[in-house]
């Protein structure tokens, strides 16, 4: 029977929750890595008992965790002891270094700032390879792994795309998403706030920005070609070129794999928002969290709703049923929303304030996994023959 | 020239990334400074490196500090050399996070 396994990244450690095809009754196992802040973790899609996980802290760095047994034992890939007499680890698999005269970006204040390493926001395994694995950085750059994250290598081509230009959102200069195309694996498309939106169809050589359509209130230039704080973008495998943006506001779509968007809010009572995602079989199905403001960042009324659309965006309904409809403040934010792809789509969330919620039946009905989690910062989820 | 065992404490999120208790002894090369203890440390767990001071520059993690004989020397340079009581294993060498939050 199916089964899923769901992986929750948060402040102060990681959790994994499991369930059979139901979806009714979960244990949950953690913290993991407790103390420490789980920015992302993720399961290799060809091998699902390899999970990678981005563990930091402000105070100690950056650490890179895998797991090769469905997240039971971990390990730094980098870190192991070699089992040859003699051998020392090398100790490399948080080790992340631009590559060449890195320059500066632009710092909050407009002036000049040196780009250096923070963190890693987000993991992307490769879809062909479980020795591949892409990692999105803060100070905002591009990285891959050929041996399991045990080292890392920059992608430079993606920040000459002005990248002395660039400027942190709210949360930094990170770079939050990587989307991988599955028909094209030449083709990645990945979102920096608040740089905006950028494609390689190269295999990551050389980079063009894709915000063409983008219209954003807060930067000089509401038509620029870069400075869009884009939150996430999501895709169905089925049609790599249709891509779904939330932007910081404005939710958008583009049909031609990013050369042009149009604005798809239509009756959101708000848009914006943070996390966007696809119904695991409905290309035109996807799902918001609309937040009342930039400055207020909770929930619109008190309510918390997921709005989904079944027409591809414009055309929005709110879903409420097992969710808190008053006194409510919580936010969802960008990493912290994801579906099965079991036949009744599962769609789950994480929330600021720790409660990660499932929806077993493509978002009519919502139920609490669990209530009390530290801050939520990221939701993913393998569904398991 | 013969090593120094060095007590070094550590705080409890290195602890638990290094799988070690609140306190190591570390065999340390002579001239026993900041640097040659981080050197030693780094070299027995290496999945330390990079969590203490950076990978390349090899500078103090700002949100760090380092700790002798119940004085700050975070701010001194790397190849000063410690107290003698730190050197005859009388007192630890601490490496502690800033206090600043949560």
């Amino acid at each position: 029977m199916s089964s899923v396994r769901v992986l929750v990244g948060t402040a102060k450690g990681a959790f994994i929750l499991t369930s059979d095809g139901k979806r009714e009754k979960w244990s949950i196992d953690g913290p993991l890595f407790a103390g420490w802040t789980i920015y992302h973790m993720k399961a290799s899609p060809i091998d699902p008992n390899r999970i990678y996980a981005s563990q930091c802290s402000d105070w100690f760095g950056q650490v890179i965790q895998r797991s090769d047994d469905g997240g039971k034992s971990w390990q730094q890939p980098g870190g192991e002891p070699v089992p040859e007499m003699g051998a020392m680890p090398t100790g490399v698999s948080n080790k992340f270094v631009y590559e060449g005269d890195v320059g500066s970006h632009m710092s909050f204040d407009g002036t000049p700032h040196p780009w250096a390493f923070k963190r890693i926001w987000h993991l992307e395994p490769s879809l062909w390879d479980s020795e591949v694995v892409f990692a999105g950085a803060e100070d905002a750059a591009l990285f891959r792994s050929n041996d399991g994250a045990m080292t890392w290598n920059e992608f430079p081509g993606l920040r000459k795309q002005r990248g002395s230009e660039w400027q942190p959102g709210a949360g930094g200069l990170g770079l939050h998403t990587i989307l991988l195309d599955p028909s094209n694996p030449l083709r990645i498309y990945v979102a920096i706030s608040a740089a905006g939106a950028f494609r390689t169809d190269d295999g990551g050589s050389t980079w063009k920005p894709i915000n063409r359509g983008l219209r954003s209130k807060y930067i000089p230039d509401p038509d620029a070609e870069i400075g869009h704080c884009v939150h996430r973008l999501a895709l169905h495998p089925s049609r790599p070129d249709v891509v779904f943006m939330q932007l910081h506001w404005n939710v958008m779509r583009t049909d031609n794999a990013g050369d042009l968007w149009t604005n798809i809010s239509g009756n959101l009572p708000t848009d914006f928002g943070f996390p966007i995602e696809v119904h695991a079989h409905e290309p035109e199905t996807i799902y918001v969290v609309p937040i009342k403001s930039d400055s207020e960042h909770f929930v619109h009324e008190g309510k918390l709703r997921i709005f989904r659309s079944r027409t591809g965006g414009t055309e929005w309904e709110p879903l409420t049923k097992g969710l808190p409809q008053r006194d409510c403040y919580v936010n969802v934010l960008r990493d912290a929303m994801a579906t099965d792809s079991l036949d009744s789509c599962g769609i789950y969330f994480g929330t600021t304030g720790g409660q990660v919620y499932v929806s077993p039946d493509g978002g009519d009905n919502w139920k609490a996994i669990v209530h009390d989690l530290p801050r939520v910062l990221s939701v993913e989820v393998q569904t398991l023959a | 020239m013969t090593k120094l065992e060095i007590r070094v404490v550590m705080p409890y999120h290195l602890q638990t990334l290094a799988k070690v208790g609140a306190e190591i002894v570390l065999e340390v090369e002579q001239p026993v400074t900041p640097s040659t203890v981080l050197d030693a440390l780094e070299s027995s767990y290496p999945m330390l490196r990079g969590t203490i001071r950076d990978h390349l520059t090899k500078n103090r993690r700002p949100m760090l500090r380092f700790f002798a004989c119940e004085k700050d020397i975070s701010h001194e340079p790397a190849n000063t050399l410690l107290p003698d009581a730190v050197k005859s294993g009388a007192e630890p060498f601490i490496i502690w996070g800033a206090v600043s939050g949560g």
